[in-house]
């Protein structure tokens, strides 16, 4: 089933897609950084120049040959911390939306192909999923079943899945009146064959588009929770527990090199990817066009 | 309702007073109601009628394809011995696209846009034939050399995008041959292709179908197609057949009047320059608000009384011969003109 989620997308159309894509400049630029920042997380433990919880003499020591970025208040090495965040972002952002894609994908599809009281039972439920205050319930959910890594992805994929039901079911309505589904029933498949391997890869485009978009999201929740305490814990490092550091004044007035390096990232991290989801909106919107 | 035509040895299809029902805002309508035909193994029937007499109705019938607000009230469609109005979905999927293709009006959108052609045609073989990958693929190039596809080995690997409408109904009859069906669905395939293309395909479909000898339900509107393709023809008016019989005598001795008036409507070679055709008065009837008794008795040049009260049966004419048959109150059982 996961292989017929990849687009089965022709020669002709995916080159012509790259094409677009690479005339998108912020896209390309963005692209490279996403995957450095990929690398830097897998290769983490290469690249860090320390252990990330080894607790160094010299706390909220200035940047030095030492330590490139400075030591935090507890005497860890920011630099590596740096590098060791990367993990949690890149899981945070790649998880939670693998848990939501695969949700909101499923529940659109049934939704848009059955119709009638299935669609109608699907959509008031994805109404309720859209009308919660997002933030207030991620955090009592993280703060019942305990902050971590996990329950952030869990918790964010649960609650983020309702725009892309949506997305899909908008687009599966418009697939299956199409002649080339009525023409897969006539040939006598199933229906389970005619969503996924008929359907489902003639609406991936948005699906793609909103889920990249969606990375983006999922990391800036999750520094937002790790800020508020409720996210990742420490001494495990992420950009955003790194970033609550500034909430001590002096931290905040006097040591920038604890808390603008993870801001940054953070920063750039969104940024390269909210302009890769503009290219690849730019490059497929009109891929159906064959 | 109707007489049950005959069946012979060699009937493939025999749907017997069919009725078609779908619940709209409006109340119910039946675009089919009252249909009736049969198919010969090897045979190609027309169905032939105006716009929205319910020949595509009847084919999604006889395929169990209806949408949900649709369902057969009455009426049974045997297929070799099996009705198919009253099996259940898995079995009528077993029958579709193996024992019944279908190929549809529009080859531009009938192919999915990101399977490869060879992705599509193998689809077909390994679920219905179990052939493997291999297999298939290869057996899907030979369909398409035989529909005369060129660079059939290239073409496999493209997506339908790069072919031409001609060609892609071409793809299509492949498709619909590819698992050596009893009988194929043909619903207007020409119908959006341009006339010498048109040409092309009927007489591909004309030489396969002898070739393989499946028999074909071919829908038209076009009389031109009819007298090209047919073996027999099934007229329908209105959501009901009104004449059927062989295409011979339906062009020599047409019996029923919307027959008669629709073959006076079309322009012939040897009509002279300065003559007019004879329209038929009137349109067809709206299916909210059909006439009582006869369907087509408000446009018919020989309505009686009787045509206003009772809706005629089609009954076959002639001493029980029973091929040719025609719903209207101007014959009798054996055929002769009633006095009126």
């Amino acid at each position: 089933m996961h292989k017929r989620l990849e687009p089965e997308t022709g020669q002709s159309s995916a080159r012509l897609m790259i094409r677009r894509f690479r005339r998108h400049r912020l896209a390309v630029v963005g692209l490279v950084v996403v995957v450095l920042m990929v690398l830097m997380a897998a290769l983490a433990p290469l690249l860090a120049p320390d252990d990330p919880n080894r607790i160094f003499d010299k706390f909220e020591s200035s940047p030095s040959g030492e330590h490139l970025l400075g030591t935090d208040s507890v005497g860890r090495d920011v630099l590596s911390r740096l590098i060791y965040g990367a993990r949690v972002s890149m899981s945070v952002g790649v998880g939670a939306v693998v848990v939501y894609v695969v949700i909101g994908v499923l529940l659109g599809l049934l939704a848009g192909y059955y119709g009638g009281w299935v669609d109608q039972v699907l959509m008031r439920i994805t109404d309720v999923f859209m009308s919660f205050p997002y933030f207030m319930v991620i955090l009592i959910l993280v703060s019942v079943l305990g902050p971590s890594l996990l329950t952030i992805i869990v918790v964010i994929g649960a609650l983020a899945w309702p725009m892309i039901g949506r997305l899909v079911r908008g687009s599966v309505l418009s697939i299956k009146g199409s002649d080339y589904v009525q023409a897969a029933v006539a040939l006598g498949y199933r229906t389970p064959r005619i969503l996924f391997r008929h359907i489902l890869p003639n609406a991936l485009s948005p699906i793609v588009v909103n889920a990249t978009f969606g990375v983006a999201q999922a990391i800036i929740l999750e520094s937002g929770l790790s800020f508020l305490g409720m996210g990742v814990r420490p001494p495990a490092a992420s950009w955003g527990n790194m970033l609550s550091e500034a909430q001590s004044i002096t931290v905040l007035s006097s040591q920038p090199w604890i808390w603008i390096p993870p801001g940054l990232m953070i920063l750039l991290a969104v940024l390269a990817i909210n302009f890769v989801g503009d290219g690849l909106r730019d490059s497929m919107e009109s891929r159906s066009e064959s | 309702m109707s007489v049950t035509p005959p069946v012979t040895a060699s009937t493939l299809l025999r749907v017997d007073g069919l009725r078609t029902e779908f619940t709209t805002d409006q109340g119910p309508i039946t675009p089919v109601d009252g249909v009736g035909f049969t198919v010969a193994a090897g045979e190609t029937l027309c169905l032939v009628g105006e716009s929205g007499s319910g020949k595509s109705v009847s084919a999604l019938s006889i395929m169990g394809l209806l949408a949900g607000n649709g369902r057969i009230t009455e009426g049974s469609v045997m297929f070799e011995g099996q009705d198919l109005a009253g099996l259940p979905e898995p079995e009528l999927r077993r029958i579709r696209g193996h024992a019944i293709a279908m190929i549809f009006q529009e080859p531009m959108t009938s192919l999915n846009p990101v399977l490869t052609i060879g992705d599509q045609l193998a689809e077909t073989m390994i679920l219905h034939l179990g052939l493997t990958k291999a297999e298939a693929r290869q057996r899907a190039i030979e369909l398409l050399e035989k529909v005369g596809i060129p660079r059939a080995g290239a073409v496999v690997d493209d997506h339908p995008h790069r072919l031409s409408g001609g060609m892609r109904q071409r793809v299509m009859i492949a498709m619909a041959l590819s698992c050596r069906p009893k009988l194929i669905i043909a619903d207007e395939p020409t119908t959006a292709l341009d006339v010498t293309i048109q040409a092309q395909i009927l007489r591909l479909m004309r030489e396969l179908s002898a070739e393989t000898g499946t028999a074909t339900i071919f829908i038209t509107h076009d009389l031109g197609v009819v007298a090209e393709m047919a073996d027999r023809v099934a007229v329908m008016y209105a959501g009901q057949v009104v004449e059927e019989t062989d295409v011979y005598t339906l062009f020599d001795q047409p019996k029923h009047p919307y027959t008669v008036a629709l073959l006076r409507s079309i322009p012939h070679i040897t009509t002279p320059a300065g003559d007019r055709l004879t329209p038929i008065s009137g349109s067809v009837p709206s299916l909210l608000h059909l006439p009582t008794g006869c369907r087509f008795r408000e446009r018919c040049p020989h309505a009686m009384d009787r045509c206003t009260t009772e809706l005629p049966a089609l009954r076959p004419l002639g001493e029980g011969e029973g091929t040719h048959s025609v719903r209207c109150w101007l014959y009798d059982e054996t055929g002769t003109a009633v006095s009126v």
